[in-house]
């Protein structure tokens, strides 16, 4: 029969047993008569291959376990058999496939102190990260003809230019919201025009520039992550130093300078979008015609809050692109890293920028720009 | 060269898998015919024709960029070929799903360059993929054994099964790879430059391993190299890449007769003839140690 396995026991008149086998011991088939083979109960003496049609190495390797199992004697084998079972013989093993995981009680006062060490290492790494950005400037500085406008324009091209649509899509829908939104609770104390001053002012003070630093974290900040993370484990990183290029000056300052620049145009950008959906909304739902809507801006958005979100704009960049070639240049070892350190650059990014923005917003308002 | 009808459609979708026992029927294992792979305007093969033969190890050779590497990516279905039709092991696979119809993944075992070793699995567990994949029969202890045991053939020590890819060196990545590749007990292996990167002795010892085990399982062996060495001392044929096609299979000695003018450089450049004198002379050695062995032993009678 083909396609399975069999076996037959046979007692002697020695008083032992004899393991016959018949059939395919494949890979294929040797899955649904081990569990069999493994739990006969007796007193083999001998195994008989003399009706096996064609084996594997995972048949002969069942064959010769069992035979050391019960010191049995394999008999009967072809040709083709004895090599295999000559190639498997020698090398049986306990050793585990996984390394051995650590009881509980070790395991986490280990993870404590691995976190503490972390901890004390990231900081190190921080610290010496910014020295190393500042060292980077200061050659560019004193060499200007080293400064890297190529991947400065390429950089502001994909963080900048090519996030130009997605950008202004997510600020014209919240400008709808908002306006619309606003206009509805508005209504009820009977100043629907103030809808204008809301979209006006919280555009160009908050959202416009919060929104934008949000969608660079996760569109660009991850992709120096994701960029610089593959450069390290392709070695790319190390060969630009053993020519004597700074990965630093290379790679880290050009998103940051092109980051950083990106912010401030995409911010204005964005608010500028976003108050454009509003008077959208103004001009179909609330009944104010839309360059009406406009103008009312300028009369009642006071400049310093276009200031606001311009000062703000730039921190924010900064902090997405060293969040991203910070995380970046910390890869190490495996590809699972790079999805680890990528994911760490987004969070932290758009955490840093939230609690700051919180800090700005007071600080703002106790200078007078409220 | 005659050419045989291509088969229609309709019979190729009509042929069913092939039964996971069922093992080392007679066609040739691997057949290609009239290939062509091109990527936009340019063309990497151009009507490219190969058989290669049950129980041999087929070499392969060309220069850089003579598409060396997409050849074994059409055969193996990881790139779909623009023309030409392929056959592995009897069944046609191009043009139709490798799985559902053909069943030959789990009849071939492919070792890539670096090894391609999953890296967030040790290599013991590397080698149980395959085995989970397409014998999820098999109980987790006999799968484990079964691991165990490939990664030992493969030459690797004890203490490499739970480690791992990132703690290893070149040439034992390389080696779990082939642990990797071996899982099934493939009928069909392909090695693309197994013995690049690894040093002399290695590089040796790999050639050792792979000819023992083409005699020990009965394995088709296809080998992308450039290592002369290899060539000489396991290829029983070697396959020419160049003007987009293979012009020239054949023993060495065949293939230098060709006259072919990159063949000539190739075979007969001072790399070649070193290897080729090494092949030699371990030749003449080996002859000289079994005329002494039997000696003795005609003494000792």
């Amino acid at each position: 029969m083909t396609g399975a396995a069999h076996y037959t026991l046979t007692d002697d008149d020695a008083g032992g047993t004899t393991l016959a086998l018949s059939g395919q011991y494949l890979v294929s088939t040797i899955g649904a008569v081990d569990d069999q083979l493994a739990r006969i109960d007796g007193n083999i003496h001998t195994i008989d291959l003399t009706a096996v049609e064609d084996i594997d190495t995972s048949g002969a390797w069942v064959a010769c376990q069992l035979a050391k199992r019960y010191d049995a004697e394999i008999v009967g084998e072809s040709e083709a058999a004895r090599r295999l079972l000559d190639a498997v013989e020698g090398v049986s093993s306990d050793a585990a496939l996984v390394p051995e995981r650590v009881p509980v009680w070790e395991r986490v006062p280990v993870a404590m102190g691995e976190k503490v060490f972390a901890a004390r290492n990231g900081a190190f790494g921080v610290v010496s990260f910014l020295g190393g950005i500042l060292i980077g400037f200061g050659v560019l500085i004193r060499h200007p003809s080293r400064f890297p406008m190529k991947a400065v324009v390429r950089q502001m091209e994909m963080v900048g230019v090519s996030a130009l649509p997605i950008i202004g899509l997510m600020s014209f829908l919240i400008g709808i919201v908002i306006a619309q939104q606003g206009a509805v609770q508005l209504e009820q104390f009977g100043a629907e025009t103030l809808t204008v001053n809301l979209v006006g002012r919280i555009t160009l003070r908050e959202l416009g520039v919060l929104m934008t630093a949000i969608m660079v974290a996760g569109r660009s900040g991850s992709a120096f992550a994701a960029q610089i993370g593959t450069m390290k484990l392709t070695e790319e990183v190390d060969a630009m130093r053993t020519i004597g290029i700074s990965p630093i000056e290379q790679l880290v300052i050009p998103r940051i300078i092109a980051c950083t620049f990106m912010m401030v145009l995409l911010g204005f950008y964005s608010s500028i979008v976003g108050i454009i959906g509003g008077a959208v909304i103004g001009q179909f739902a609330l009944g104010i015609p839309f360059f009406t809507f406009l103008e009312r801006i300028q009369e009642v958005v006071p400049l310093h809050d276009v200031w606001v979100g311009l000062v703000k704009a730039p921190v924010f960049g900064l902090i997405v692109a060293l969040a991203g070639c910070y995380h970046g240049m910390r890869v190490q070892g495996n590809s699972e890293e790079v999805g680890i350190r990528t994911t760490m650059a987004v969070v932290s990014a758009i955490f840093a920028v939230i609690v700051l923005d919180a800090f700005f917003a007071v600080f703002f308002t106790e200078i007078g720009w409220g | 060269m005659a050419r045989r009808p291509s088969r229609k459609q309709a019979e190729i979708e009509a042929l069913r898998a092939i039964p996971a026992h069922q093992r080392f029927s007679d066609e040739p294992p691997i057949v290609v015919e009239g290939l062509v792979n091109r990527f936009g305007d340019f063309t990497v093969h151009d009507g490219l024709d190969l058989t290669v033969q049950r129980g041999e190890i087929i070499g392969v050779v060309g220069g850089s960029g003579t598409g060396k590497s997409v050849l074994m990516r059409s055969i193996i279905g990881l790139q779909a070929p623009t023309e030409g039709r392929i056959d592995v092991l009897g069944r046609t696979i191009t043009g139709v799903d490798l799985d559902k119809k053909i069943g030959v993944r789990r009849r071939w075992g492919v070792l890539f360059q670096g090894g391609a070793l999953f890296s967030t699995l040790t290599v013991g567990e590397n080698v149980e993929v395959p085995l989970k994949e397409f014998y999820p029969d098999i109980s987790d202890e006999l799968r484990r054994e079964i691991a165990r045991y490939k990664v030992l053939l493969s030459g690797l020590p004890e203490d490499a099964i739970a480690k791992y890819p990132s703690e290893l060196s070149g040439g034992m990545k390389k080696r779990a790879g082939l642990a990797r590749a071996l899982a099934l007990d493939p009928e069909l292996l392909f090695l693309d430059e197994p013995t690049a990167g690894l040093d002399p002795i290695g590089a040796a010892a790999f050639d050792r391993q792979t000819r023992e085990l083409k005699e020990t399982l009965g394995l088709t062996v296809f080998l992308i190299t450039h290592d002369l060495d290899t060539l000489y001392e396991i290829c029983d044929r070697v396959a020419v890449l160049a003007d987009k096609k293979v012009i020239a299979v054949g023993t060495i000695p065949e293939l230098i007769e060709t006259g072919h003018p990159w063949i000539t450089e190739y075979f007969t450049g001072p790399r070649g003839r070193a290897a080729q004198g090494a092949y030699e002379q371990n030749k003449a050695r080996e002859a000289d140690a079994s005329a002494s062995g039997a000696s003795g032993a005609g003494a000792s009678e």
